[in-house]
């Protein structure tokens, strides 16, 4: 290796690789974090597309990035601001000037900066970078879709494969970059077209082209180096907030011998998980794609009331119109999972974007008193794990339990220690077992949680449904039962927090700052907590993943701090929840409605600001 | 099954006072589907009963079955995720012409196009009972309704041309006051793979009395109904003197050797004739000019869904190398930290 290349050892270093939807920069930035994690980095990965699937090529609506941030100690977030831009056009230049590192390197495809993608950028003149002010950068431009061509003109292939091969150029330049190996891409792309014999020769092609060109121009190009973290031993793989969602759903099916339903409707961000179910045939999930939201959710209601182990998935309008049947399994009390995986809203809202603004619409909006249990995941991978405990819960509490997740989980991607099932906690299901003594709604005097018989076994024929009960589950409507009945269901879902772990505190046990959040900003929290402690400043964050009930030191861990801000992605929804719960706190908030995740930088900012005043 | 289940009505009625009006048709079917249910040799604890919301959704506190009386419109979703969580249960949905036709007809139209087996009996009084008497998605143009004062504006749906048109591989009609008639549609919905519809025409002695007099009057029963059964010839009247043949692709009543029909021109009704066109002109018939059929009007044997989703998870699971949880999550791309 020649001697003239700059290395820059880094601790971490963040890349973003972004072009037209059509580019393949999704599959362009998953293969370099595949890489990356197998060279033992740390990683944590944000893919950011436009609600469009094809949006108006070389438009800034059409940009589509994937944001990757790799180092050699934990990595919780994709990075704030990226230390590389590979920019396949002109209007991917424009939709990330502002997430660029000052002084960064720009890769770019000098053939796409051309006039006519100028002008669909809508930039003024013909020079992008000043135009954008971004002045003190090292903008390395590449002519790609040129020396693309050159690699395959012997070959027989059209114009349009041509181009499409663009982005392993890109990628080849960028494994050089960072002195990544090729062969974890290479064996991907031989199984992915192994038996297309021409679209693989012209993909290895393409991203060998890179690779040598980075190599040659070694000269003008920084090479980074980001040395592997120290990461405990074991069996590791990249997975993203969905799968895991999914596969915490199926480990909780098979630990509590039950078969897994899934009804469910297709909406993003939340697809993924009824997909990722759907491939598992083979472990005999029963997914059925339903005709709206409501389908989605009452055939899980008759599976449930059948003996599976039922879920629905969906994002936010999808999850309003579950509302009245979730009320069904209220107060039909049978067990399932309803999984949210929340955008930007209210309505279509922002689709494709992350937001945390479903909380008050799953802790209240429902008809009558409608008490759900909620769990919130706070990284891709630990959905696995909340998954599990929501359907832990709602088969040993015969309740129905709302898992929220969000779009930043359900896309990113973090490496996961894979757990074995030996490990995970038991799940006992309250299956009815003597027929003599069966009655619907008799309850458990502690969880009061009821007993569970289905169809097909014998003597436990019953009957249940929507309208309010008595005790023994015949129709009631005298007004104290109804009082009465209200109160259990409350209790039931109260006396879920014997099943959950108290609050954990990250940094000091008491002090002048507690930072509270919940669900997906922990990875943000966290590093920012964490960044300002190692500067002497003593703070500490208090992360929620047990919304309703809240754990059971929650008052005890608050009133041993003088301030508490709560962080969350929408306008002030679980601290309004929390001034209701423990009214005798006073609470600082700090909210972002971007549909955008928090930056680190922004929230030192306002930690500090707060702890001056 | 080998083991003789002799069970009568008595064994699928449940201790709950039954509270419909007196006179209410609501009675007589639950009777039918009583009979029909002790007639079926399926074991007592293998039924459910789904309902949605309406006066005759009240049903399933009168089984002593497994039941679940569940909201409004959606009763065939959620009895579609009872037959499709655990298919060896014989499936009934309960339901009004509001509530499977008005609230819950995207449900209704999706579970007959995927053909899941269930037995939908369609309780249809053109009205809706529970909430007190406003018209339906069923009840006739012009009709006098508390919500429709000056008369309804909007032409009804007739249900078994919906079922038609969503793919529906069954179709049968009865009156809620021929007992022994109704349970022989019901044993035979029963039976039948794949989403049974049978509508019920029944009376709302409250709030629409009346309203299928024409048709369901015991006199005049035999000419006004045309009662159809498979392999036999399309014949009705007091005297079995009349019948139905296809003239110019119509169908059209005759009299019996009068003008030359000979008894070999009579239509023979075929259940199984996948083509709908006949059996769409068969439930469209009206009086006055025709008889209203009943019976069993199609029953055409087709995929089931619930049976082809069985399959496709025994499929999956003899060529899958993957059979756990723990083999799940180890495949694929991996990677060991020592
Ligand atoms: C979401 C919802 N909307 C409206 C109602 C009120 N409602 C109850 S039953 C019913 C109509 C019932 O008519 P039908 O289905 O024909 O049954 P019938 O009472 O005639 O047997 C209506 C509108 C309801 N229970 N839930
Ligand atoms: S209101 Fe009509 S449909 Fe309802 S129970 Fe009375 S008679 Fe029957
Ligand atoms: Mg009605």
């Amino acid at each position: 290796m020649s001697i003239e290349t700059k290395v820059i050892e880094l601790e971490e270093v963040s890349i973003r690789f972004s072009g037209d939807s059509g580019d393949g920069m999704q599959l362009t930035g998953t293969l370099f974090s595949d890489t990356s994690s197998l060279l033992g980095n740390d990683i944590s990965t944000f893919p950011d597309y436009p609600s469009e699937i094809r949006a108006p090529q070389g438009t800034v609506a059409g940009v589509s990035g994937f944001q990757i941030q790799f180092g050699n100690k934990k990595v919780s977030t994709p990075g704030d601001l990226a230390h590389v831009l590979v920019a396949m056009n002109p209007a991917a230049v424009k939709a990330n000037a502002k997430f660029m590192m000052p002084g960064g390197t720009i890769f770019y495809d000098s053939d796409s900066f051309n006039q006519k993608n100028f002008e669909k950028a809508k930039f003024k003149t013909e020079d992008p970078f000043t135009e954008l002010n971004l002045l003190d950068y090292n903008k390395v431009p590449v002519p790609i879709t040129q020396l693309t061509r050159e690699a395959l003109k012997d070959l027989e292939i059209d114009n349009k494969s041509i181009l499409r091969s663009k982005n392993m150029f890109a990628l080849g330049l960028i494994c050089w970059v960072f002195s990544r190996p090729l062969d974890y891409i290479e064996k991907y792309l031989t199984k992915k077209f192994g038996k297309k014999e021409l679209v693989l020769e012209s993909n290895l092609r393409v991203l060998h082209a890179g690779y040598n060109y980075a190599w040659n121009l070694q000269h003008m190009t920084p090479r980074y180096v980001v040395h592997p973290a120290p990461i405990e031993k074991g069996l590791y793989r990249n997975v993203n907030g969905n799968y895991a969602t999914a596969w915490g759903l199926l480990a909780a099916a098979e630990k509590a011998g039950l078969e897994l339903f899934i009804g469910s409707y297709p909406i993003t961000p939340a697809t993924e998980v009824l997909q990722a179910l759907a491939e598992r045939k083979d472990l005999g999930v029963k997914s059925f794609q339903a005709e709206d939201e409501i389908a989605g959710i009452c055939t899980s209601i008759g599976a449930a009331f059948a003996g599976d182990l039922a879920v629905t998935s969906t994002s936010g309008p999808g999850f309003a119109l579950k509302s009245e049947a979730l009320g069904l399994s209220v107060m039909a009390e049978l067990p399932l999972v309803v999984v949210n995986v929340q955008r930007g809203g209210p309505s279509t809202g922002l689709p494709t974007k992350t937001e945390q603004s479903d909380l008050l619409q799953t802790l209240y909006g429902r008809n009558g008193e409608s008490p759900v249990v909620v769990v919130a995941a706070s990284t891709p991978s630990d959905c696995f794990h909340y998954a599990y405990m929501s359907a832990k819960i709602a088969l040993e509490r015969m309740v129905p339990v709302v898992l929220l997740t969000d779009g930043f989980l359900g896309n990113g991607t973090e490496p996961w220690k894979v757990p074995k099932m030996a490990e995970l906690p038991s799940i006992t299901p309250r299956i009815a077992k003597d027929a003599s003594k069966f009655q619907p709604y008799q309850r458990d005097p502690q969880t009061l949680a009821r007993e569970w018989a289905f169809p097909g076994m014998d003597g436990f024929q019953h009957r249940i449904g929507g309208l309010e009960k008595d005790p023994s589950g015949n129709v009631s409507h005298d007004p104290a039962n109804h009082q009465l009945m209200s109160e259990i269901r409350r209790d039931k879902v109260d006396r879920v927090v014997d099943m959950i772990p108290d609050l954990e505190l990250l940094g000091e046990d008491s002090g002048d700052l507690l930072v509270v959040g919940w669900g997906g900003t922990l990875g943000h929290l966290d590093t920012a907590v964490r960044e300002m402690h190692a500067n002497g400043t003593k703070l500490s964050l208090a992360h929620f993943n047990y919304i309703k009930p809240l754990p059971a030191n929650t008052a005890a861990v608050f009133s041993r701090f003088k301030n508490i801000v709560v962080c969350e992605l929408n306008l002030g929804q679980f601290v309004g929840y929390l001034r209701d719960k423990l009214p005798e706190f006073k609470y600082h908030q700090f909210n972002k409605v971007q549909g955008l995740p928090f930056t680190i930088h922004e929230l030192k900012d306002n930690f500090l600001k707060l702890m001056e005043e | 099954m080998p083991e003789t289940l002799n069970y009568t009505l008595k064994d699928f009625k449940s201790e709950n006072e039954v509270r419909w009006c007196p006179g209410c048709g609501d009675h007589a079917v639950l009777n039918g589907i009583q009979k029909a249910m002790a007639n079926l040799g399926i074991r007592h604890e293998d039924f459910a009963v789904i309902s949605g919301i309406g006066c005759s959704s009240r049903f399933p506190y009168y089984m002593s079955t497994f039941g679940f009386h569940t909201i409004h419109g959606r009763a065939a979703a959620i009895a579609s995720g009872v037959k499709c969580a655990n298919p060896k249960l014989t499936v009934w949905e309960i339901t009004g012409d509001g509530d499977a036709l008005a609230i819950g007809g995207n449900h209704f139209i999706h579970c007959i196009r995927r053909n899941i087996d269930l037995n939908i009996i369609l309780f249809n009084n053109k009205i809706y009972g529970l909430t007190k008497g406003q018209y339906s998605p069923t009840t006739d143009r012009g009709f006098v309704t508390k919500t429709s004062p000056m008369g309804t504006i909007e032409d009804p749906f007739v249900p078994g041309r919906l079922v038609l048109g969503a793919g529906g591989t069954f179709f049968a009609r009865c009156v809620d006051n021929n007992l022994k008639h109704s349970q022989e549609v019901f044993e035979e919905a029963a039976k039948f793979k794949g989403t049974s519809v049978v509508e019920v025409l029944q009376n709302c002695v409250i709030f629409n009395d009346g309203i299928h007099e024409a048709i369901s009057d015991p006199k005049t029963r035999e000419e006004h109904q045309i009662f159809l059964k498979h392999g036999e010839p399309m014949i009705f009247g007091n005297d079995r003197d009349k019948g139905l043949i296809l003239d110019k692709g119509k169908l059209r009543v005759v009299k019996i050797s009068e003008g030359g029909v000979k008894p070999e021109d009579i239509l023979i009704h075929d259940t199984t004739d996948e083509d709908g066109f006949l059996h769409q002109s068969l439930i469209s018939m009206k009086l006055p000019d025709f008889p209203v059929a009943m019976g069993v009007i199609r029953a055409v044997p087709s995929k089931v869904y619930d049976q082809a989703m069985e399959e496709q998870i025994a499929e999956a699971k003899s060529k899958s190398r993957i059979s756990s949880v723990d083999q799940l999550l180890s495949s694929g791309n991996t990677w060991t930290v020592e």
